[in-house]
């Protein structure tokens, strides 16, 4: 019997579930997320903390090239065409390689997304990372989701303005922080901090740190979840790679359903009773404003922390935990045809579970041989083929090029004494960080 | 509305339109494209008072900004002419032969030059300065007037047979047509194509010498190999200005012509003739 007394309920309700759906055309509803602790919200610290520490560490790395090059780390020296990472030096002929590089980026996306799905949109990319920064602000100044909601609604008063101002400049200075950021890939970065500070840097820089400052502020305190839902594209084209062998977001109705908030009642009435105790707390984390009881949804970025808040719900009534998962279509359409008697009934938990309260055999669980399928297998393939021609052209590139080129115009001179002079321009590329003797 | 109508599935008000049984909803915009719809009209009004815009009886507003593209660029030539004024100074002040005598200065002499030889000199001598008949090739080591910096700057700044320059390089090849007997312009012409090649009619060989060392060589020299004084051509070698073989030469001895080109300085400027100079020895040829 399940014990509801130890779950809090939440009154939550997702501002995009199935059935509040609106137009897109109606003014956007603010999504008000509460903060999830789990596993997943673990490991998105820990992903946000290493992609930030990426982005604002990675101009102020040395790397000594001796003399005659730069020893930043990783440059993009526009000025001068050459791109420097680390022990690798590119020159503008040798761009294949970062032609390559997106290939293996493009290829790599493929591979993730038909394996784990929107595993970029829920962890890596840029916009989930900022919002979650910016949301951390917003919590530590605003509290969580019901003090937000509650402040949200309060006419103005001197604390309300104090907290909105404080938040709004602060993820401000975090905005200025990312667009500087960025210029520093493109020159030396402690020559260049100077300069912007002491205003003396290219005009170029500080309009690229405003547009960027513009864009991180609009886009991650101001309009959030509406970027992925209308103005990303990669939804749209992952849609297209997942296929029933993905992992998604999922939620488990054929263990959770009939949810029910007096399962003690219902049961006594003889009533099936799920697993879901229509707590909530899966909306009140959902950074979409979605209910993933909806099913399969465009807007979920699969950040997984309705999991999180699920499984800790679970934990308290002492269920397994899973009753929103990773898994793939095809289990979840199985264990559903199971839980249904093959779609001829609603859902009934009593089909899924023994009278012990365990499992039945025959339902379908997650191993990782299903995601590793033919078509991952073509993937990685290619991924690592072209991962293997990069690093094998890499080592054995020539360092030294040398260019001979006929004259166009005139295309030969007759002498006076009748022979005939042919014109070259021979261009010599010394690409070593050095100089070197002509024998070399 | 009267005809207000809303469609039952969405629950929308429709426009009232409907093709084959397809009704157009009336979603109203979004806030945000209405919002940015407002902002690039006020955008647009901004930028006509900031920039030239409005059309007035005679010309249109200037903008508060006065810009004008005309200013953007004069103001990009002044700043050109800025950065090219040192080289163009020392230029000024230095001869030919010590303008190309100094890396820097021939470097900026050559571009210079060839710039201006794209715009001034390619209609004769075409855009390689390949030159075509009776126009000289310009890249080769046969020089009538000279081919060392100076005096390629002296034909350059005077011209050849320019009548309005008085310094201009001069000399006329006579028509021979009125002197010689036709048989003696056959007989020098192959006397004079033998010199560079090989010659088929031997029996005209030796009355041409005759016929050359008589009438000819005055200018050309005894051994033909012109006169540069006079821009008197090189017979032996294998350059021919006005086309090789018994036939040309018949045809210049009989009726020369004689080729001018017009004297550039007062039209270029001393500076730009003096790179015209170091470009055209630059290209091959100079000695
Ligand atoms: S439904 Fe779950 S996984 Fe999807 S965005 Fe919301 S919280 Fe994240
Ligand atoms: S799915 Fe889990 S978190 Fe969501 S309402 Fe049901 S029990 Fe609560």
């Amino acid at each position: 019997m399940l014990d509801q007394t130890q779950v809090e309920r939440l009154e939550a309700e997702a501002v995009n579930s199935a059935k509040l759906r609106q137009p897109l055309y109606v003014a956007r509803k603010k999504i008000f997320p509460k903060r999830a602790s789990g596993r997943f919200r673990q490991f998105k610290w820990l992903v946000m903390a290493i992609t930030l520490g990426i982005y604002y560490l990675t101009p102020w790395l040395r790397w000594d090239r001796g003399a005659f090059a730069p020893d930043q780390a990783v440059l993009l020296d526009l000025a001068n065409r050459r791109f420097y990472f680390f022990f690798v030096e590119i020159w503008p002929q040798e761009f294949y390689y970062v032609a390559g590089l997106l290939m293996m980026a493009g290829v790599g996306l493929f591979l993730i997304t038909s394996t784990v799905g929107r595993a970029w949109c829920g962890y890596t990319c840029p916009q989930t990372v900022w919002v979650d920064l910016f949301l951390v602000v917003e919590r530590a100044i605003e509290g969580d989701r019901n003090a937000r909601i509650k402040l949200d609604a309060a006419p103005w008063t001197a604390r309300k303005l104090f907290l909105r101002v404080s938040k709004h400049a602060v993820w401000l200075v975090i905005a200025v922080a990312t667009g500087g950021a960025w210029i520093f890939y493109f020159a030396d970065a402690p020559k260049l901090l100077g300069e912007v500070a002491t205003g003396t840097a290219a005009p170029v820089a500080y309009v690229t740190i405003a547009v960027l400052t513009g864009t991180t502020y609009v886009f991650g305190g101001l309009m959030r979840e509406q970027v992925c839902t209308y103005m990303c594209p990669w939804p749209r084209i992952q849609a297209a790679m997942l296929d029933e062998n993905s992992l998604t977001v999922t939620y488990n109705d054929w263990r959770g359903e009939p949810r029910s908030r007096h399962a003690k009642k219902a049961t006594a009435a003889g009533q099936p009773v799920g697993d879901c105790v229509d707590c909530n707390a899966c909306v009140a984390v959902c950074p979409m404003g979605i209910d993933i009881r909806d099913g399969q949804q465009l807007e979920c970025i699969t950040c997984a922390l309705c999991i999180d808040a699920c499984d800790s719900v679970m934990d308290k009534l002492g269920r397994e935990r899973g009753l929103i998962s990773y898994a793939t279509l095809a289990d979840y359409n199985a264990n559903m045809a199971v839980a249904t008697s093959g779609g001829a009934s609603p859902v009934n938990p009593a089909l899924v579970r023994t009278a012990s309260g365990s499992f039945v055999d025959g339902l379908a669980h997650f191993h990782l041989g299903k995601i590793f399928r033919l078509r991952t297998y073509i993937y990685l393939g290619a991924w690592s083929a072209i991962g293997l021609v990069l690093v094998y052209s890499l080592l054995t590139r020539e360092r030294l090029e040398l260019n001979v080129l006929h004259d166009r115009n005139p295309q030969f001179v007759t002498l006076s004494d009748g022979s005939i002079r042919n014109g070259y321009t021979v261009k010599l590329l010394n690409m070593i960080d050095d100089t070197r003797a002509e024998d070399d | 509305m009267s005809n207000e109508h809303i469609d039952e599935i969405s629950g929308v008000m429709t426009t009232g339109h409907e093709w084959d049984g397809i009704k157009e909803l009336n979603n109203p915009l979004p806030r945000w494209w209405v919002i940015t719809f407002y902002v690039t009209i006020a955008w647009a009004l901004a930028y006509t008072i900031a920039y030239p815009a409005w059309p007035m009886l005679s010309s249109a507003t200037n903008g508060v900004l006065s810009f004008s593209s005309r200013n953007d660029v004069k103001n990009e030539l002044a700043a050109a002419e800025a950065a090219k004024a040192k080289y163009v100074a020392a230029i000024q002040s230095k001869s030919v032969s010590e303008i190309a005598g100094d890396d820097a200065l021939r470097e900026f002499a050559v571009a210079a030059g060839g710039a201006a030889f794209k715009v001034n000199c390619v209609q004769c001598h075409g855009s390689g300065a390949l030159g075509s008949k009776g126009f000289p090739n310009l890249n080769d080591d046969d020089w009538l007037w000279g081919g060392k910096t100076e005096q390629i700057h002296q034909t350059i700044t005077h011209g050849i047979r320019f009548a309005a320059d008085a310094d201009t390089r001069q000399s006329e090849m006579t028509a021979f047509v009125d002197v010689l007997k036709p048989e003696q312009i056959a007989q020098v012409s192959a006397y004079v194509a033998s010199l560079s090649g090989p010659m088929h009619d031997k029996s005209l060989i030796e009355p041409g010498a005759k016929v050359f060392a008589d009438n000819c060589a005055a200018c050309h020299g005894e051994n033909a190999k012109g006169n540069r004084e006079l821009g008197a051509p090189d017979l032996t070698d294998a350059i021919w200005l006005y086309g090789s073989g018994e036939a040309a030469i018949a045809a210049q001895v009989r009726a020369p012509k004689n080729g001018v080109m017009p004297a550039w300085v007062g039209r270029l400027g001393e500076t730009t003739v003096k790179e015209l100079a170091v470009y055209v020895h630059s290209l091959g040829g100079g000695e």
